[in-house]
């Protein structure tokens, strides 16, 4: 369980989060939805400990993510994050892009960790390119390959950062499907998205960031079909 | 093809001379190398302020001319009483003098790699160490390695200052046999030829690595 409670962040005299208060259960499929520069990135960056935060706190299983005596690194590893830029590591190949964490945050053997690579990268449909560089990949597969990698650590929960965005129109597809496909198995996750269909047909709730607050949240029917919020209307009319 | 009093001898005396160009600039380049990678990492882990005067060191060793430093670094020693042989005086100096140069070299190349892929790194549960040795390294040095092939073929031939103190390396031995069997053209050419063939290696080297890594990306 992830456990946002009143979390103030702010980056000099700009404060791009407010007062955010969110809790996302085991299993649970939370997309967010908002503006540019409404805090949704950086939201992410902090639940992982990337970003410390000025106020408030952020629990995730018990532990305190910006406490002073927190793992960061242990708790990272139940963590999975996938950036909106491309950022798989150019000098090793696919294969060795999903096992470097495994083997050396995990301490796992080659073996080991190669055999849990192939898996995840099957499960993304990148199983004939382990032995490529990530130079050779599309914008989705190399997406799709930073979704396995992610995985490879078997994490408890895996952040989305509006990782279509990047890509050209005929690649998002096949990003968004291994999203679903994940969403099916029954991954807790968190989804920054401005796929508004993605949000409407994967989520259990829908959050709607405005200037640094969650102005809204409710089930995708309600938040697509009924929002509550005058700024929510307006943003839902604006990316339609 | 034509005449020359150049004897087998002072061939020999000219690949002395080349060995000592070499030592001194292997001397220069590895410890200027690895002096240059710890305070290039340093600078750029630490804040611009905290490395000030680190930086401002450094930028003396690669603003004073280099005989200078050279010849300065020789007189204190001597004043000092330390007893510093020419030859270890040069190396120390010309180390520092390409540390200097290493240390931007460094430092420009940690900093070209992208701050999200290091994110990525330290958000799979990697360590500040880890980031370091498994994704900053290998990607600066390819960023790098260009800067540095031709920081240590410039040292190789800045060595040469080293004759100031009275050392015989590979152009100060042809000098004297210039001055001596009066061929300058010949003994120039054979010079420049040695210089090239020790040079040639290098840079080879360096331009396989860089074709190798192309290849990927
Ligand atoms: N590292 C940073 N330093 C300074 N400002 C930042 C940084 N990261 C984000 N910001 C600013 O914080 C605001 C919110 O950013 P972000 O969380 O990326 O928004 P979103 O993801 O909703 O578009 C923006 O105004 C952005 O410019
Ligand atoms: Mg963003």
């Amino acid at each position: 369980m992830i456990e946002i409670e009143n979390v103030h962040k702010s980056f000099g005299a700009l404060q791009v989060l407010k007062g955010i208060d969110l809790t996302v259960q085991r299993g649970e499929v939370v997309s967010v939805i908002g503006g540019s520069g409404s805090g949704k990135s950086t939201l992410l960056t902090c639940i992982n400990g990337l970003e410390p935060i000025d106020k408030g706190r952020i629990v995730v299983d018990g532990t305190e993510v910006h406490a002073r005596d927190t793992d960061l690194n242990k708790l990272r590893r139940k963590i999975g994050i996938v950036f909106q830029q491309f950022n798989a590591f150019p000098h090793l190949t696919v294969l060795e892009n999903v096992t470097l964490a495994p083997r050396k945050v995990k301490g796992m053997g080659r073996k080991d960790a190669e055999e849990i690579a192939v898996q995840q990268l099957s499960h993304v449909g990148l199983a004939d390119k382990l032995n490529v560089y990530p130079s050779r990949l599309s914008g989705g597969q190399q997406q799709r390959m930073a979704i396995a990698r992610a995985l490879a650590m078997s994490p408890d929960y895996i952040l989305f950062d509006e990782v279509t965005s990047a890509l050209d129109p005929q690649l998002v597809g096949e990003v968004l499907d291994t999203l679903k496909l994940l969403a099916d198995e029954g991954m807790t996750m968190i989804c920054v998205t401005h796929e508004m269909s993605f949000a409407r047909d994967v989520s259990d709730r829908v959050a709607f960031f405005h200037k640094g607050v969650m102005a809204e949240i409710g089930a995708p029917d309600q938040i697509f079909g009924d929002p509550q919020q005058e700024e929510t209307r307006q943003f839902l009319s604006s990316v339609r | 093809m034509f005449d020359t009093a150049l004897t087998f001898n002072d061939l020999l005396f000219m690949l002395k001379g080349a060995g000592v160009t070499l030592s001194v600039t292997a001397f220069a380049v590895v410890g200027g190398t690895l002096l240059g990678v710890f305070f290039g990492v340093l600078r750029s882990q630490i804040s611009p302020w905290a490395a000030l005067p680190l930086t401002f060191v450094l930028d003396i060793f690669r603003s004073v001319p280099l005989l200078i430093q050279l010849i300065l670094a020789n007189a204190f020693q001597a004043i000092a009483g330390w007893g510093i042989s020419p030859f270890v005086t040069s190396c120390i100096v010309l180390a520092l003098y390409t540390s200097a140069y290493c240390t931007e070299i460094v430092r420009g190349a940690i900093e070209a790699v992208p701050s999200v892929t290091r994110r990525a790194a330290r958000s799979l549960g990697m360590t500040w160490g880890q980031d370091l040795t498994q994704i900053v390294f290998p990607m600066a040095l390819r960023v790098g390695l260009p800067s540095w092939i031709g920081l240590t073929l410039g040292v190789m031939k800045d060595s040469a200052l080293v004759m100031w103190l009275g050392i015989i390396e590979l152009l100060r031995a042809s000098q004297i046999l210039v001055t001596r069997l009066q061929e300058p053209m010949f003994i120039l050419l054979v010079t420049g030829a040695i210089y090239f063939a020790l040079s040639f290696p290098i840079a080879r080297l360096g331009s396989r690595l860089e074709k190798r890594w192309q290849e990927n990306d």
